[in-house]
């Protein structure tokens, strides 16, 4: 034990494991049936809405874009989101209609992309009583990535919410700003919301520190 | 309000590996240029994340000797995978010690051979077909999490014109928020493939990279059965603020 009052506070505290690249075959550990592997009894897949769930039922997909211009056809990526009125449901339980938390990988093959089958966020309340407009936190996992990359997706349709979401504002370059915006499409019935997540070069998406 | 209250220490970004890290050719091509964003008021949308307490796992997730079978009728000797059976345990805590029950531990590895079954790994070591390489737990009321598995070989891949791998598994731990969220890599005690392995240069601090060794502990071994490596897991620290902001 250290003697009280006499070290820097600093030294009073273990540092964190460093952080290593999840690597190519992440889907081993996190995404088994992108592996080739056989599913366990339950999976933390993308389906983060069952049809029962409350909200508006959307899709939301994307692709990941390296610093060439090439797709990153090994990602994966981790959702976190409010339910339909804009509270998080950290119980994680398949049981549910609705969970907060998903996974999703880009494909190996093809166009690509990733995919989430969800409901649209509510709009989320921050502690100061700021509101800010309904988005899904996204973390980036992939060979090449020492230590995940952290954003956020918001809804183009959202115009007004977006306009003075506290966290966008505090994005400097409203130029950047619109790497989070999600485009809405409409195909077969659904509606699907797209975001391309450019990784490095033009249109690099905004990424955060927390 | 679920954030009332709450914050965690900060990431330091000087012990973690940059983004762009040359030497690990892959990193070039997809790191950020541009500076990251610092949220300077996390909001409950960072300080809440998943619990897990909930999910079915099965009886053997977490023990990969038993785990995977390409022939579910093989039984004892006959079905278990080739290589050193090792027990990986250790402890997840925040940066002030304090343990952290119940979380997700995930990890997965290649096998003895160094090959990982993965539709995108061709190397010439030969698939097991008595491991598949994965494996999941909670930990404990104190903290502590358990697997049981073979140690993974090193291998060969396209970076330098020889670079290999240090024998490694890789670990995933949730931690009481999206905050506090990391996917790391074990390594072994002693390995003479640590040093000179591009992708553990990647981290500038010395001390970092110890805190990614396993440690051989004979203590919780198990006579004429298998060795045991420790690997605790430090995630970020969570802060009270006592005082209202205004």
């Amino acid at each position: 034990m250290k003697q009280p009052n006499t070290v820097p506070s600093s030294e009073l505290m273990l540092r964190e494991t460093a952080s290593q690249t999840a690597g190519p075959y992440v889907h081993i550990g996190l995404a088994l049936d992108v592996a080739g592997l056989p599913e366990r009894e339950e999976e933390i897949w993308n389906q983060l809405a069952k049809p029962e769930a409350e909200g508006e039922h959307i899709e939301v997909v994307g692709t990941v874009i390296d610093g060439n211009g090439d797709l990153v056809r090994d990602a994966l990526i981790e959702a976190w989101q409010a339910n339909a009125k804009g509270e998080y449901q950290p119980e994680f339980d398949l049981q549910k209609p609705f969970n907060s938390f998903g996974r999703t990988a880009t494909t190996a093959s093809g166009d690509s992309e990733w995919t989430l089958h969800t409901i649209k966020p509510g709009a989320v309340t921050r502690s100061d009583g700021k509101v800010m407009a309904p988005h899904i936190n996204l973390a980036i996992f992939a060979r090449g990535i020492n230590i995940h990359l952290q954003t956020r997706l918001y809804f183009e349709d959202e115009t007004r919410a977006n306009a003075v979401c506290p966290v966008l504002n505090a994005i400097e370059s409203p130029v950047r700003r619109q790497t989070l915006i999600a485009k809405r499409e409409e195909a077969d019935g659904k509606i699907r919301y797209r975001l391309n997540i450019r990784l490095q070069g033009e249109g690099e998406t905004v990424f955060f520190d927390f | 309000m679920q954030d009332d209250n709450k914050r965690f220490v900060e990431r330091d970004r000087n012990w973690h590996p940059p983004a762009y890290a040359p030497r690990y050719k892959t990193s070039v091509a997809r790191s950020p240029r541009q500076s990251l964003v610092s949220l300077q008021k996390p909001s409950v949308s960072e300080l809440t994340g998943p619990d897990f307490r909930h999910l079915r796992m099965g009886a053997h997730d977490n023990d990969l000797l038993l785990n995977f079978r390409e022939n579910p009728a093989l039984e004892g000797q006959a079905g278990l995978p080739i290589g050193e059976r090792m027990i990986m345990f250790g402890r997840v805590v925040d940066q002030f010690g304090k343990p952290v029950p119940h979380t997700l531990v995930e990890m997965w590895q290649a096998n003895a051979g160094g090959r990982y079954r993965h539709k995108k790994d061709s190397y010439l070591a030969p698939l097991d077909p008595n491991f598949g390489g994965v494996g999941r737990c909670l930990t404990d009321e104190q903290g502590w999490y358990r697997f049981r598995t073979i140690k993974p070989g090193p291998y060969p891949w396209p970076n330098d014109m020889n670079s290999w791998r240090p024998a490694h598994i890789h670990v995933s731990v949730i931690g009481p928020s999206i905050s506090t969220r990391l996917i790391t890599q074990m390594y072994f005690e002693g390995d003479p493939l640590i040093p000179i392995c591009p992708i553990v240069q990647t981290i500038n601090d010395p001390d970092a990279v110890e805190t990614m060794i396993g440690r051989l502990d004979m203590s919780r071994s198990n006579p004429m059965d298998c060795l045991a490596y420790r690997f605790d897991l430090v995630v970020r620290g969570e802060l009270q603020t006592y005082f209202e902001n205004q």
